[in-house]
């Protein structure tokens, strides 16, 4: 079991706010699509794909965008060395049933594509130029036993070099993701990452 | 074709866009517009639904949507008495 | 401390067979399941030509002891579980630890159209009961308590190579002794949703499919389920069998291009195979049969055979698509693909490319044609690369 992994940054969009490493950076009132859309566009991302995304894509997007924003990861790693390891427990419902809603009237091929959770992944490695491992567990809540153990024995066999992990999940106005960067290097003031840090990190308290 | 545009506008999600900033001969795909594949399908579907015309071989695609100007006048060409007006 | 994974068990069931026996023999006598859809009520019924399960959810219901009412995934997912507990001799009150990894993409969609149709017309209509079992997690917890395996349960998600990382994680956690036995794999049925999606994204193929053929017009949609239930070495001591074979190797990578695309180039097809041949330790010459991925699409096609080129140049392995047999079956696919891969080290047989006419120009090689008996497979490399670039590639390896 990797003992010297930590966590290094973290972010936390739920209820209308946005929170980097533990402070709240932005906040918006409104239902979720507002919330999503002001946010990029208080942060200036300037990626118009951003647009085409569903609801979840979005989210997770953004969650990632505000996690690496200030931590040079893109000058601290190759393409290879990124892990996408993310969670939820609706899956792409949010999307699925609006897809659903167009298959009578002529099924929509933008929608179709994100019917599927692991797009999220998929968005945030075409932004990002991760060709590292990923994957995409449907669990029925975060579970940081699994998360804290799948990931350091990722680590543990050199097969990354830092991990982007948390949870994304999204349907209707029931939001929230939470991820976490994860290096090998231990800064003084990192919390270590451990099951016991991430479930706590998960508690309401903090967000 | 401005009602054409607004009916790409709106079914491709472009939040940016309005119609004078689309030019009627400006490439759609690659460089001007910038849409991708998943545009170009989502076009079809629109040719099927707004103006009943089925696209059923996909590499037809890049022809027929190369420009606003190349999709109406497609549009004209298989709507039989229907014009697309400018 | 870290325990070999086995393979002590294998369950299946897709558009050639029923169980593990009818496959075989499907395969050995070149027998494609694909046709015209008999079960699945759709507007393309006659359009479409996909691999179907040649059974309704009536008859899969009673082969399992579910009810019929529960979404077909679940009833597939469950026939395929419990022949491979059944076929490694495992016990539900064994003292070890058992997992049980399953990977599904469409969940309970089926019964949700049924749902919807019903509820668009009138808000009081259809049966709340039926969508309950809606998402993906929901199949996989039901089939968990059907089986009885309460230890660890997980659901993977990740488009068509959902099921080979569900069989890699599983693998993952008997090497770090997290678990004894894990019963891994996938199960997807055929619904309008997943039919008409694909459909609008022009790449299925009206007629039977043609993977890795220079005239390939895309895929068939398939469905089915399987699972392989994995073995630490303690696990194997008590199970008191020979195990069929062994994973010796996995990777998975993004191709970080497209949603559904893959890069021309095939980068995540050629990182994960290369990443599977590295952490197994052998050189692409010990490949004696890749299952392709080969789901017949113009894209795929191209871009996995540029990147078996790339690795593996001049000396290419024998290699086939067995989705000319199946169908695309999507979340299965990973696990279908990995009992065919075993099937074929255990029997020394190398299936074929079905329908393949004319190989590909781009490349100087192709899929074999006919089947090959008698033939020395020692290690077979699966592909399975899914929308959102997961590529996910599996090494099995003789015992």
């Amino acid at each position: 079991m990797q003992k010297d992994t930590s966590i290094t940054a973290s972010s936390l969009i739920a209820r209308n706010k946005i929170i980097k490493n533990g402070q709240c950076i932005f906040e918006y009132p409104g239902n979720a699509e507002t919330l999503l859309n002001e946010t990029y566009n208080h942060f200036e991302i300037a990626y118009p794909k951003f647009h085409k995304m569903d609801m979840l894509c979005k989210l997770g997007f953004l969650a990632a965008e505000i996690l690496l924003k200030g931590t040079n990861h893109e000058n601290k790693y190759r393409e290879t060395e990124t892990g996408l390891v993310l969670s939820n427990a609706y899956a792409s419902l949010d999307v699925d049933l609006k897809y659903a809603k167009t298959i009578q009237s002529g099924a929509s091929p933008a929608l179709f594509v994100y019917t599927l959770p692991n797009i999220v992944i998929g968005e945030i490695a075409i932004r990002h130029h991760f060709k590292g491992e990923n994957a995409f567990f449907v669990f029925k809540q975060f579970d940081g036993n699994f998360m804290a153990g799948y990931v350091n024995h990722l680590f543990g066999n050199h097969l990354i070099k830092n991990c982007i992990c948390g949870w994304v999940d999204l349907f209707k106005e029931n939001y929230r993701a939470l991820l976490f960067l994860v290096e090998k290097d231990n800064p003084e003031n990192a919390m270590a990452f451990t099951a016991e840090n991430l479930n706590l990190l998960n508690l309401p308290e903090h967000g | 074709m401005e009602k054409l545009k607004k009916q790409i506008i709106e079914r491709l999600n472009l939040k940016d866009l309005k119609p004078e900033n689309i030019g009627n001969d400006q490439p759609l795909f690659v460089e001007g517009i910038g849409l991708d594949s998943i545009d170009a399908l989502e076009l079809i579907v629109l040719l099927q639904q707004e103006y009943n015309i089925r696209l059923s071989n996909a590499e037809d695609g890049p022809r027929v949507f190369y420009s606003v100007r190349t999709m109406a006048d497609y549009i004209t060409a298989h709507s039989g008495a229907v014009k697309v007006s400018p | 401390m870290s325990s070999t994974s086995w393979i002590a068990g294998l369950g299946i069931v897709t558009a050639i067979g029923k169980d593990l026996h009818q496959n075989f023999e499907s395969l050995t006598a070149e027998k494609a399941g694909i046709g015209a859809m008999q079960w699945l009520p759709s507007v393309h019924a006659n359009e479409l030509p996909v691999g179907e399960v040649k059974s309704g959810n009536a008859a899969l219901a009673l082969a399992t002891g579910l009810s019929p009412k529960l979404p077909r995934t679940a009833l597939l997912s469950c026939l395929a579980a419990r022949e491979a507990l059944e076929d490694a001799g495992w016990e539900k009150n064994n003292s070890l630890r058992t997992g049980f990894i399953s990977a599904n993409t469409v969940g309970g969609m089926d019964k949700t159209e049924d749902f919807f149709r019903l509820f668009s017309t009138n808000p009081v209509a259809g049966r709340l009961a039926d969508v309950v079992h809606h998402e993906c997690g929901a199949i996989t917890e039901l089939v968990a308590d059907a089986l009885g395996i309460r230890h660890f349960v997980s659901t993977v998600s990740t488009a068509c190579s959902s099921s080979a990382n569900a069989i890699f994680t599983g693998a993952r956690l008997i090497r770090s002794g997290l678990l004894d036995f894990a019963l891994v794999g996938g199960a997807d049925a055929l619904t309008r949703f997943t039919l008409n999606g694909f459909n609008t994204l022009m790449i299925l193929d009206k007629e039977k499919c043609k993977p890795f053929d220079e005239n390939r017009h895309g895929l068939n949609l398939g469905e089915g389920a399987a699972y392989l239930l994995l073995a630490s070495d303690k696990g194997m001591k008590q199970l008191n069998k020979i195990p069929y074979a062994r994973i010796s190797g996995y990777a998975n990578a993004n191709d970080a291009f497209h949603q559904t695309a893959s890069s021309p180039e095939g980068t995540g097809s050629f990182l994960a195979m290369k990443g599977a041949l590295e952490y197994a330790g052998i050189p692409p010459s010990a490949i004696d049969y890749i299952n392709l991925h080969g789901t017949g699409t113009q894209n795929n096609d191209i871009a996995e055979g540029t990147a078996i080129q790339l690795l593996f140049d001049p000396a290419y392995p024998k290699m086939s698509s067995t989705k000319a047999y199946t169908g695309h079956t999507l979340g299965a696919s990973g696990a279908v693909e990995a009992v065919y891969s075993i099937l074929a080290i255990q029997h020394g047989i190398i299936f074929p490319n079905l329908r393949l006419e004319t190989p590909m120009k781009e490349f100087p090689f192709q899929p074999v044609t006919s089947c090959l008996k008698n033939q020395r497979v020692q290690h077979v490399l699966s592909n399975s690369f899914g929308f959102g670039g997961n590529c996910s590639s599996l090494i099995f390896s003789a015992a």
